[in-house]
């Protein structure tokens, strides 16, 4: 009797969870498109030598300011004559580097501290307090902080923006950790004499996936704007690097006569950011773990 | 015990519990000092023997499961020793502990919620092979997939997550991993609880098949008389985290000594039509266990309580051969 009924779900059911949360996130349309444009730039990052004509640092003062749509340069020059177009190209590269460098290390640190936080309630307050601290500094503030201590550079900015990462995610894991630590199984590991580190790694972690991949594509976007920000203020890429918030400011001085240097970059750092946000948005949709429990 | 020992074929004692105590410490104020005590267990002293069942039954929050899993260690003792067989297991260290771990085992009440939902049951039970044993990855393997056979589960679950089966199926995976490293003593805590009644039969017939088989003894925390009379030698009743009474399985159900076994005992259903059968019922609410009441803690639901109950705390002793109860009136109702 039992049996007959496992036969039967067992066609709809053997499926992986991997692919039920795509399927779920393919329902939402938003979301979709906000992985076509992440996709189309992680190739366009990748390809960037590929699809580009110019170089996108090396002058030529003879066509500077050419307004978009010219012959061979379809998004213009710059004052200095470099092609907007390669310059944007190479910047989705600089963006996604850094933003995934910055995320990176910020999980690692926030994973680890929340973590250790949730697991044991001796090391709470102290972990806890540390992140506070780091909490109570508005974000860019911290980020020129650290900078000012560590020096401008995109290394530097990836670092600042990791470091303003951590207490979010460490909250945030600290708090699945405190659910899922009080789950039968984890009880169940340790009656089985399981270690701390087994139970942590094995058991929680992989329990705990779901809010910190949504944590991760939503900081991700939150970066890439920090570090647009960040070097629009001119503490992150130095020129002539070809970093979209650099591109802006540069191009700040040229707003009347040639606007398509601000708005172009400005354009590309709106979609990145709309686009991760919205990807963001639907993983924690398909990935509620309300609907963990299928059907 | 003298009579326990003699009419057992098997008398060597595997577990003894002297004077267990839990309790829950209630922090309160500013400071989180301790300003009270949930006493869950209440000084529990029991010897439990190779080979046996024994049911501990009560209402809920009588603390049976927190006496399940204090005995397991994974509650810290108040007070009290427990012994596996001659060794005193309460202070060791966490290594020290492991080969104990290997020898009590514990299957849970919900079987969905004890599987970890991300790991792949043939992962889980091979877990327990290789944090216990020194087996290569062919043999754990292997052992996986005797244990699957042996619960009646077939090989191809072995690449299934817990969601794929049926409550029945999932109980079944918590007794492998809970016999994988061949204990001498498992407690069951409400182990059937969660089934429902046509796969109860099967997964108490699978757990009696395994006890004959390993010789395994089981501590069957339930609050199920009907089972535990089917499942069990020995029973123990709690009330408030005391031990209210302990006997044979016979004894309990056909002579109960203390009002509240009675009480218990009356709520069970029956299908008989005609049969006079006396309702005891009890009124109001198990008490505060963090604010007991003095003398017997059951006084206040008692219906033959008398002056000297609400003083003087009944002992724990032999009424009759072998049926001990914590009463002054014992047998009295």
């Amino acid at each position: 009797m039992a049996m007959a009924e496992t036969v039967a779900l067992k066609e709809k059911k053997r499926e992986k969870y991997i692919v039920t949360t795509i399927r779920r996130l393919f329902k939402n349309k938003l979301a979709v498109a906000g992985l076509i444009i992440v996709i189309l730039q992680i190739l366009m990052a990748i390809f960037a030598p590929a699809i580009t004509v110019h170089d996108p640092i090396k002058q030529n003062l003879a066509s500077s300011e050419l307004p978009m749509f010219s012959d061979g340069h379809w998004l213009g020059t710059d004052n200095y004559g470099r092609d907007v177009w390669s310059r944007i190209v190479f910047g989705a590269r600089i963006s996604l580097v850094v933003g995934l460098v910055a995320v990176s290390l910020g999980l690692i640190g926030g994973v680890l501290l929340g973590m250790l936080a949730g697991f044991y309630p001796k090391l709470d307050a102290v972990i806890m307090r540390f992140v506070d601290l780091l909490f109570s500094f508005p974000g860019i503030l911290l980020a020129m902080l650290i900078i000012a201590i560590l020096g401008t550079s995109l290394v530097n900015v990836a670092i600042a923006i990791s470091i303003w990462s951590i207490p979010t995610c460490a909250r945030i894991v600290r708090g699945s950790v405190l659910s899922i630590k009080e789950k039968e199984y984890i009880m169940a590991m340790r009656s089985m004499g399981a270690s701390d580190l087994r139970i942590m790694a094995r058991h929680i972690l992989p329990n705990a996936t779901a809010p910190i991949i949504v944590f991760a594509t939503m900081r991700m976007a939150t970066a890439i704007l920090s570090t647009a920000s960040l070097s629009y203020l001119g503490l992150g890429a130095q020129p002539p690097t070809p970093e979209w918030g650099a591109m802006i400011s540069q191009g700040q001085d040229f707003m009347w006569t040639s606007p398509h240097l601000t708005i172009v970059p400005g354009i590309a750092i709106m979609l990145t950011v709309f686009a991760f946000n919205v990807l963001g948005d639907g993983l924690r949709d398909a990935l509620d773990p309300n609907m963990d429990i299928q059907q | 015990m003298k009579a326990v020992e003699e009419s057992r074929s098997n008398p060597e004692v595997l577990v003894e519990l002297n004077g267990v105590k839990k309790y829950f410490p209630i922090k309160g104020g500013v400071f989180k000092r301790v300003v009270g005590n949930v006493k869950a267990v209440e000084s529990v002293t029991l010897k439990l023997y190779k080979g046996e069942s024994l049911g501990v039954v009560g209402e809920s929050g009588c603390g049976k499961s927190t006496l399940g899993r204090t005995i397991l260690g994974l509650e810290e003792l108040t007070d009290g020793t427990i012994s596996f067989g001659q060794q005193e297991i309460q202070d060791l260290s966490r290594k020290e502990k492991k080969k104990f771990v290997k020898e009590m085992q514990m299957i849970f009440q919900d079987p969905y919620a004890s599987l970890n939902p991300r790991q792949r049951i043939g992962h889980a039970l091979d877990e327990v092979f290789t944090m216990h044993t020194d087996m290569s990855a062919k043999e754990r393997k292997d052992s996986v997939l005797s244990l699957l056979a042996e619960v009646g589960l077939k090989p191809e679950h072995y690449d299934r997550y817990p969601h794929e089966f049926s409550g029945g199926q999932r109980q079944r995976i918590g007794i492998a991993r809970a016999i994988a490293l061949n204990p001498s003593f498992v407690i069951c805590d409400e182990a059937v609880s969660a089934l429902d009644v046509s796969v109860q039969a099967q997964v108490l017939k699978l757990l009696k098949t395994i006890q004959k088989k390993y010789d395994l003894s089981y501590m069957f925390i339930s609050h199920d008389l009907g089972v535990v009379r089917y499942f069990c030698d020995r029973v123990l009743v709690m009330y408030l985290g005391n031990m209210v009474e302990m006997s044979d399985v016979s004894k309990i159900f056909n002579n109960p000594l203390h009002p509240y076994t009675k009480a218990l005992l009356s709520a069970i259903p029956r299908p008989a039509i005609n049969a006079k059968r006396e309702r005891i019922r009890l009124v109001g609410d198990m008490p505060n266990p963090a604010n007991p009441p003095t003398g017997c803690p059951f006084h206040t639901r008692c219906p033959i309580a008398q002056d000297i109950c609400k003083v003087d705390k009944p002992a724990f002793v032999e009424h009759e051969p072998n049926h001990f109860a914590a009463c002054h009136f014992a047998g009295k109702l």
